[in-house]
This record gives structure tokens, sequence and C-alpha cells, in this order.
């Protein structure tokens, strides 16, 4: 029994110990800057976790590298204290709220989706934590009046509007008979929305509109209705499991359309597991290698593709790169607001104004940025089979011409 | 809209046949989930994730140059040892349990698996590619994947094939008999033991089997095991315990009716109307039940 107490009171020693150095870690220390993060890093996030991750990672190393941030004179090094959220929004925000209380954080760096953001949105806001995030996309994040919540990227509304105004423009400015299928989330059903306001403006008919159940893995239901009405665009978003099913069953059910619209067609490796029968698809994508944007820390898209895969043994998906992103924002934000109080730094984040090899990166009222569009690309595959993604919208950065309408299978 | 089906005939004869294809898939899950649940009284809520895990196995297969197809030999052969193995360590705790206990038992190996399967082959999203075409019918009005029709195929090869073990092998016997009455049986000399841990075994061999043809026909993901153990109770408690015909039916009315609730209710109600009619039979039982005088035992 003696020994038993020994032992529990020498554990909890060293857990008050452990305790007391965590806080001591955090904030701004010494050199360094101190961000927290919670991150999927097991469950069904897992993947694009740790895309997020590494894209944080990546930017902290350069940017750390590189000389670091300078405030007042004086340089500081980038850290991030990373908590696995297990893709569970509760946990999410039970761990946001760790990170500011237990640990000292003054400063957020986003989770990966729009579901796990909204939950720790409220939690950033209620202690005035400026958080920069980048794979939360959800127009309703938004429309909330939050003050201290940025991102990086296009609001969700926004994916597809170019393939709906690319169809009207290529159908003579007449508007267009849409198909579409969306997963019941907060990012499809947003994207949804966007695609009702477009089909608004440009006259256009929806005649299917199919909401997709989150187990789904059967849309032949969906496929079938596409064939009897004939569309003029087919629309689908339901992460990877979505773009996955659409174009396995589309191929296996010969379905034709002139025009298929998609969102997560490089996290799902689409020209990878589907080869040739992903062929021209067109996918809305934040952000890919071949834009022109430019920035002093990864030079542009190519460099940042090749560094990244020299890094981590991939290429990077667009995840990844607008995590990289949210770094460079914090960078620029610091070094304007001349120092470390946390609204000063908020006010410097809302004025952004800057130039990242992700995109140009300024917030709206509603902390979304407003100054980078979607680009569209598609799959195109040469006679090997070796398919890759070419952008062809919007027209400034188009490296393929769009072919369309997509031949019919019969003529494949 | 939602009523395009009465618009277009074609349509219906699309939705029946892809509802049969697709119950008869199920029905080869629920199989065995009948059997086990006959035989050892156990519900298992892992059942779709012996699925899922049954579907990495010809996935990998798939992933290493061997044609996916081969995984409805390959992975029966290792879920076999996978059941025999749950059933060591947990299952044979749980079998002479109350119901709850078992219940409890496989949700809890359900979210070991889930985690496990995550952990081990990751979040993303996978598919097997059979490149077996597709079959059109009048005048490409119906199209008819060659993996569904495949699948169906193998799940019809492989329950007769079981009915018929049942029927004629020594073990086959044994299961049976231990079914009806398990003391009967472990005084007459079966070993009810070694019964019940080749009952989960040809459990997890039939999802195997099933998690195969999923992987063929559909997608896999770690988390995807639930709806397939909802639509095996569903299809279980409809055909009623034993009656294995009753299986085959329901299974195909389920895959019939999902496809049906599908055009005319939308897709969101797909998965829905399974617990909606799955409710509707549990009340129109007990209503029955209420009717019918029954001696008290």
């Amino acid at each position: 029994m003696k020994i038993k107490n020994i032992i529990i009171t020498f554990v909890s020693a060293i857990a008050i110990l452990f305790s007391t150095s965590v806080v001591s870690l955090a904030k701004v220390v010494g050199d360094k800057i101190i961000l927290g993060a919670a991150i999927s890093l097991t469950g069904k996030y897992s993947s694009n976790g740790v895309h997020t991750q590494n894209g944080y990672n990546m930017a902290v190393d350069r940017i750390n590298s590189m000389g670091g941030v300078k405030v007042g004179g004086k340089t500081y090094m980038f850290d991030i204290i990373y908590y696995d959220d297990e893709s569970n929004p509760k946990r999410a925000a039970q761990l946001a709220e760790r990170l500011i209380s237990q640990d000292g954080v003054e400063f957020m760096l986003g989770p990966y989706s729009s579901g796990l953001t909204k939950a720790i949105a409220p939690v950033t806001e209620k202690y005035g934590v400026p958080m920069v995030e980048a794979n939360g996309a959800s127009r309703s994040l938004f429309t909330k009046g939050y003050k201290y919540l940025f991102a990086v990227l296009a609001p969700a509304n926004l994916y597809l509007d170019v393939a709906i105004r690319t169809a009207v423009e290529l159908n003579g400015g007449k508007g267009v008979r849409i198909a579409q299928a969306f997963e019941q989330d907060a990012f499809s059903q947003d994207v949804r929305l966007g695609i009702l306001d477009a089909a608004k403006e440009t006259g256009s008919k929806i005649i299917i509109d199919d909401k997709l159940p989150k187990e789904l893995n059967d849309m032949a239901a969906t496929l079938a209705k596409v064939k009897a009405t004939k569309p003029d665009v087919l629309v689908v978003s339901g992460h990877t499991k979505g773009a996955l099913t659409a174009i396995r069953q589309i191929a296996e059910m010969k379905v034709d359309v002139p025009m298929l619209a998609m969102t997560h067609c490089d996290a799902a490796k689409l020209s990878k597991q589907h080869g040739a029968n992903s062929q021209y698809a067109l996918c809305a994508s934040q952000w890919h290698k071949t834009l022109t944007y430019k920035d002093d820390f990864f030079t542009d898209g190519m460099t940042y593709d090749a560094d990244f895969t020299k890094e981590f043994g991939y290429a990077p998906p667009y995840q990844a790169a607008e995590s990289s992103a949210a770094l460079l924002v914090f960078k620029d934000a610091f070094e304007r607001a001349g120092s470390f109080d946390q609204k000063k730094v908020r006010d410097a984040l809302a004025a952004t104004n800057m130039q990242t090899f992700y995109g140009n990166i300024k917030f709206a009222e509603g902390g979304q940025n407003v100054d980078k569009p979607m680009v569209l690309f598609q799959v195109m595959c040469d006679d090997a089979g070796k398919c890759e993604n070419k952008v062809v919208a919007p027209l400034k950065w188009a490296s393929a011409e769009l072919i369309h309408p997509i031949p019919k299978w019969s003529e494949r | 809209m939602d009523f395009l089906i009465f618009q277009v005939p074609m349509l219906t004869v699309q939705a029946v046949l892809d509802g049969l294809l697709l119950g008869i898939l199920f029905a080869l899950i629920a199989y065995g989930m009948a059997l086990q649940w006959g035989v050892m009284n156990i519900i298992n809520i892992a059942q779709g994730d012996l699925v899922i895990l049954g579907g990495y196995i010809a996935y990998f297969m798939y992933l290493y140059g061997i044609h996916p197809a081969w995984g409805v030999i390959v992975s029966p052969i290792i879920m076999y040892f996978v059941g025999v193995i749950i059933y060591k360590l947990v299952i044979n705790k749980v079998v002479d349990r109350d119901l709850f206990i078992s219940i409890l038992a496989t949700f809890g190996i359900s979210i070991l698996f889930m985690q496990l399967m995550n952990f081990a082959f990751g979040a993303d999203v996978v598919l097997a590619n059979s490149g077996y075409g597709t079959t059109m019918l009048f005048d490409n009005s119906v199209t008819l994947p060659n993996s569904k029709i495949f699948s169906a195929f193998i799940s019809i090869v492989f329950a007769i094939g079981l009915v018929i073990y049942m029927k004629k092998s020594k073990l086959g016997r044994a299961i049976r008999a231990t079914a009806q009455n398990a003391r009967a049986a472990k005084i007459l000399g079966v070993d009810t033991e070694k019964v019940y841990a080749a009952t989960f075994g040809i459990n997890a061999a039939l999802c195997g089997v099933a998690g195969a043809l999923i992987s063929i026909t559909f997608t896999i993901h770690p988390y995807m095991g639930l709806p397939y153990t909802i639509r095996s109770f569903m299809i279980v408690i409809v055909a009623g315990l034993g009656n294995l015909p009753g299986v085959a039916m329901s299974g195909m009315g389920l895959g019939v009716f999902e496809e049906f609730a599908d055009y005319i209710l939308g897709t969101e109600f797909r998965i829905g109307s399974v617990f909606l009619l799955l409710v509707l039979i549990l009340v129109y039982r007990r209503f029955k039940l209420s009717k019918k005088r029954e001696y008290l035992k």
C-alpha cells in the first residue's frame, strides 16, 4: 500500500510539473510565437487533417529558416501546439478551450473542415483570440458577425459558380438545364446555394436537385434520372466519397452529359483511382500549382509543389497549400501590427492585402477572402491513360482549353 | 420531379433491377447475421465493419495488381480466421449472457474495428476497379454494371453453397443441432464451443465475400459499416429467425424498396426510409402478436 501511495504521489507530481511547463511554453515566450491548432489526426477527416498539418509545418519551417517574424525590432520564431480533435466537433471545441485557457495560446490556426471550424469559432470569438483558418469554407462561418475569424480561402458558395457561368457562356448566354446532387453537410449545401444563386442570375433551370445522405455510396437512382432527363450540366458535391462514387457509376451506367462539375477531385485522387473514366470531369479547386501568384517564401506554385513533394513524398493537394498560406498571413499581420496585442493583431489581420503563392488575400467584413477566385480544372488523359489536371477557367490562368461538350461514351 | 419514375417507364425497370441486384448482396450479409443470431443468440453490431474489412482485403489485392474478383475467395478465408479470433477473445465470454451484453460487446468491437481500420488503412475513400463493363438493355435506356451482376451471382453461389453445407456436412448438422437446443446437442456429444467458433467464423467469412463485392461495386471507407449492419438487422427482423428463404426474399424486397424510396421520396430519405420501415414492421409484429392467443410458458 505504501509503495502504491508513493507511486501515485510521484506520478501526480510529474503531471503537475508537466502541466505547468506547458503553460510556461505558451503565448509569446522568449523568441517564440506559439500558435495553437486542433487538427483531425485520427477519425474520418484524418487524411485531410494530415495535409493541413503538413501545410502548417512546411510554412513554419520556411518562415523560421528565412529569418522568422520581426516584431518591434526583435526576431521571433513560429511554433505550433497541436492537439488531435478526432474529427469530432465537440472535441475540437473542448481542445480550443484548453489551448486558450490552459495552454495560454493567444493566436490560433484553424482545424480541417467547415464543421470543425464552426465548432471552434465561437470559442476563439469568446476569448478574443484571432484565428486564421484555411479549411473552413462554409458560407455560414462568415455571416455570424465573427470579428476574430479570418479565412484565406474562397467561400463554399463560389466553388462551382464558375462552372455554371461557363456553361451558360458556351450556350450562347442562354440559361442551361442543371442536374445536381449534394451531400447533406454544411459545406456541400453551401456549394448548392451558390449554384442556386448562379442559376437564378443566368436564367438556368434546375431539373434534378438530389440530396445525398452521408453514408451514401450508391448514386444509381440519381444517375438514372439524369439519363432520362438529359440535363446540360451535372453538378456533384459530396466530398471524396461523392466524387469517387459519381465517376464510377457515370462510367458504368454510361451517362452522357455535356458538362460534369464536381468538388474534391484532387483529394479523391480521381485520376489515379479511376484513370481514363475520370476524363473530362471539371473540378473546383482553391489552388493549382500552375497559377502564377508569387511570394518571397515559396516563390510560386510550381516551387511549392516541388518543395512539398520533396519533403512529404506526395504532391500537395490544395488543402496543404492554403494551410501554408495561413502562416504567411499571420507573419504579415504580426509585422504590421508591431505588437502581440490581440486586438492590434486582429485589426492588422482585417487590413491584410497581400499576395502569396496561393493567391491574393484580402478579407471582407465577415472574414472570408474575397480577392482569390476559385479555379476549375479538367481531368485530361493522353492515349496511354496518363491523366493530368489542367486549369481551364478562369481564362487568365488557363493552361488548356476546356473540352466541351464531353464526348459520348459510345464515341470514347 | 419526384415522380419522374412514373413518367419514364424504363426507370421503373431500372429501379427494380438495381434493387434486386443490390438486395441479393444485402441478403448475403443478413444471412450471416441470421445464422449467428439463430445459433448463438448474438446480434452482431460489428457486422458492417467485418464487411468493410473484407472489402479492404480485396482492395489491397487490387492495389498489388491482383484482380479484385479473387478477393471473393481470399477475403472469406482470412475473415474466417478473424472471426474465430474475435470469438475466442470476446464473444465466447458473452455467448450465454443477456442479449444486451452481447450487443454492447459487439458495439465495442465495431468501434475498435473502425478506429483500427482508419489507423491502418487511412481515412481515404477507396475502391477496386474490376473493369467488367456494362450490360445495356432496351436500347441503352437501362444499364446494368456487370460488377453488380457479378456481385449478385457470387452472392447466390455462396448462399446456395452454405445451405448445402449446412444440410450435408457434419459441422453444418452440428450447427443446426446447437441452434435448436444447445444443451441437448452438448449432451449428445456436440462440441458447442467449437460450433460457436465456427459459426462466428462462417459469418465473418460471408462478410468477407460481401465486402470484396462491395469494394468492386461501390466504395469502402473505415466508417461505412453501420448502414450494412442496420440493413442486415432489418432484413433478419422482417424474415424472422431461422427463415433462410425469407432472408433472401426480404433482402431483395429491401433493395427494391430502397430504390423506389430514392426515386419517390428523394435520395436523402433512402436510408431513413429503411429505418421507418423497420419501425413499421416492428409495430405491426407487435400488433399481430397481441392478437394471437398463446399459452404461458
